[in-house]
């Protein structure tokens, strides 16, 4: 859901990034953030809570929480609300604590 | 390793602020900010400011950030804006450790401005983790900077001027808010907020709390309950409120914790918002050269946070040899503006928590 | 009842409003009724007609013998919270502020809204003004029947 028309803002119409968020190619636009191309595309749950598995989706948006820690390009724990969109980014729900590298 | 007079920490209204009138002293600066732009939280901001025409009222937050921004940029020999970068480390010998996106880099500075803000206090009641709670602020950075609606109904916690302001700016965007509640028996903002918000259609609801939110994956409804005056909530007066977000707006506290880095005595003091460095009248901790200012050091209004900046600004550089041509007429008419925009009933707060922070209460 | 809910009793709107025999041209109705900080009302009225004075707490004062309806404070107000109206016959002109989208248009039949956020009369937009001084602060001017002078504040917003 995004704003069409706005009293005091101009939101003019942006260029679409595309990426894949858990497996399925999808598009935000260009300025976005990771989180909020998702919650435009109506995506709120970003990953979960590492013991009780509850589902978690941001809550301050400026990177102070850590509740919308994601897989991004392979990387754990990225804090996809203050994380600028790219083209081609691999985004994926995170769950446990994410792995920093595999063991060889 | 890089060396330079004054480093500040936060490019929002205190840190441009200071950076601003550092310069006009003649004294350099860096500023170092996470995000990808400075201006701090005035970016989001779409109403009209309170104060007086030398804190910018009756400008838009985004313009006034503007402004600020423009003020740093006419002295661009002089200021140097670091964005994408985080404080990773603050020393006792004033080193700091930046990360720039993944660059790990050091720099040494003769004083350190502190202007790292507040961050958004959060709630206890059950399912407070579900996806679609929100801070106030996190829901205005969504809707304002990125144009994303938060939900299509939205139950605001908190009256504070916080709460007021972002429903007023929910319902500009479209988004049916459907009421208001608060825990306390009064209204806690600014009564114009409120009845511009009433006149609209959004009931207050005072002596109203959240006893839990329900859905699966995301928010689906709220439940809200009746508490007394001693917030006590009240059997059988629980009501179900169907919502697809519910933004949280219960007061800031400050995000002194970078402080922690540094052996600077804190203290709490509840009505500055939380833990805050001591500090004394010209902004400067227990440490010699670390200076605070903003949010950091006690919660208010933008309006102070940039006035606070600009004192810190001059002051600082007059102690590294940078003296202002105007120095006292600037510091006095700044500390005039401070004591006035905290005089009213709405500073009352703010003006016992600094009086607790200097230990002026105690006998 | 106003701390609770943000609606003003009848007497503290009433307080705002000059006798009614200066209505015959527009007159600024300051609804501030708090001490906040805050003075743009008075800087931004060219006639010197509101005051709040050096303590910017002091919530202000319309000297109606000054004010000429000019209109400026409606936009200038950042609590939205100054509105102009004068009497004409059987109707009350008022200019309020506006912040919303879509905006109205002249001659549009609109619902008169109380301050508890009720419909309560049927309305005309008589003005819609826009301009670059206003930074998106639309001033309405429109029409009401007059028994609801200290009642309207403001109209149903278009869907």
């Amino acid at each position: 859901m995004r704003i069409e028309r706005h009293p005091i803002l101009n939101f003019d119409v942006k260029k679409k990034v595309f990426f894949t968020y858990n497996g399925k190619r999808v598009f935000g636009n260009e300025g976005d953030t990771i989180a909020s191309a998702l919650h435009a595309l109506g995506v709120r749950k970003l990953s979960e809570s590492i013991e009780k598995h509850r589902p978690r989706g941001f809550y301050c948006a400026i990177g102070n929480c850590a509740s919308c820690n994601m897989i991004v390009n392979g990387k754990p724990n990225v804090r996809t609300c203050v994380t600028k969109l790219e083209e081609g980014m691999v985004v994926a729900e995170q769950h446990g604590k994410g792995v920093l590298y595999e063991k060889s | 390793m890089r060396k330079v007079d004054f480093v500040i920490i936060g490019g929002g209204p205190a840190g441009l602020s200071a950076a601003h009138k550092a310069a006009e002293a003649g004294l350099s600066s860096v500023v170092i900010e996470r995000d990808d732009k400075v201006g701090g939280q005035l970016v989001k901001q779409t109403h009209m400011f309170f104060g007086s025409k030398k804190q910018y009222a009756k400008t838009r937050g985004i313009d006034i950030a503007n402004i600020l921004i423009g003020h740093c940029k006419a002295h661009d020999d002089l200021i140097e804006i670091m964005t994408n970068t985080t404080v990773t480390g603050l020393y006792d010998d004033y080193i700091l450790t930046l990360l720039t996106d993944d660059v790990y880099h050091k720099i040494e500075a003769k004083a350190i401005l502190v202007a790292s803000g507040a961050s958004e206090k959060f709630m206890l009641f059950e399912n407070n983790d579900l996806p679609g709670i929100y801070g106030a602020g996190a829901v205005q950075t969504l809707m304002n900077v990125y144009g994303v609606l938060p939900g299509e109904e939205v139950v605001m916690v908190g009256s504070g001027n916080i709460g007021l302001i972002v429903s007023y700016q929910l319902l500009q965007a479209g988004v049916r808010v459907k009421m208001v509640i608060e825990a306390a028996s009064q209204i806690g903002g600014y009564k114009v907020h409120a009845s511009k918000i009433k006149r609209l259609g959004v009931d207050i609801l005072t002596n109203h709390t959240v006893k839990r939110a329900i859905g699966d994956d995301t928010l689906q409804k709220v439940e809200i309950v009746e508490v007394d005056d001693q917030w006590n909530m009240i059997e059988g007066t629980e009501k179900i409120i169907e919502c697809d977000a519910l933004c949280i707006s219960v007061g800031l506290s400050p995000l002194s914790t970078i402080l922690g880095m540094l052996p600077v005595k804190m203290k709490y003091v509840g009505k500055l918002g939380g833990n805050v460095p001591v500090i004394d009248y010209h902004h400067e901790t227990t440490m010699n050269n670390i200076f605070v200012a903003g949010d950091v050091c006690g919660v208010e209004e933008a309006s102070s946070a940039i006035v606070e900046g600009s004192i810190a600004g001059l002051f600082i550089a007059n102690r590294l040899g940078y003296k202002h041509p105007e120095y006292e007429k600037e510091m006095n008419d700044l500390t005039q503006q401070l004591e006035n925009l905290r005089s009213g009933p709405f500073g009352v707060k703010t003006v016992e928590g600094l009086r607790e922070l200097r230990g002026e209460n105690d006998v | 009842m106003f701390e609770k809910t943000g609606v003003p009793s009848e007497k503290l709107v009433k307080s705002r409003f000059p006798n009614e025999r200066y209505l015959n041209s527009f007159k600024a109705i300051t609804e501030c009724y708090e001490e906040i900080p805050c003075n743009p009302c008075e800087t931004s009225c060219p006639f010197d007609a509101i005051e709040v004075g050096i303590d910017i707490n002091t919530p202000p004062r319309v000297d109606f013998d000054l004010c000429t309806g000019c209109g400026i404070c409606v936009y200038s107000c950042p609590g939205l919270a100054i509105i102009n109206v004068m009497l004409e016959d059987d109707d009350a002109i008022f200019r309020i502020p506006y912040e919303f989208l879509p905006i109205p248009e002249v001659g549009m039949k609109v619902k008169g809204v109380n301050r508890f956020g009720e419909d309560i009369c049927d309305g005309e937009i008589l003005k819609v003004k826009e301009g670059k001084l206003q930074d998106k602060t639309i001033v309405l001017t429109l029409k009401i029947p007059k028994e609801y002078l200290y009642d309207f504040v403001t109209i149903r917003r278009l869907t």
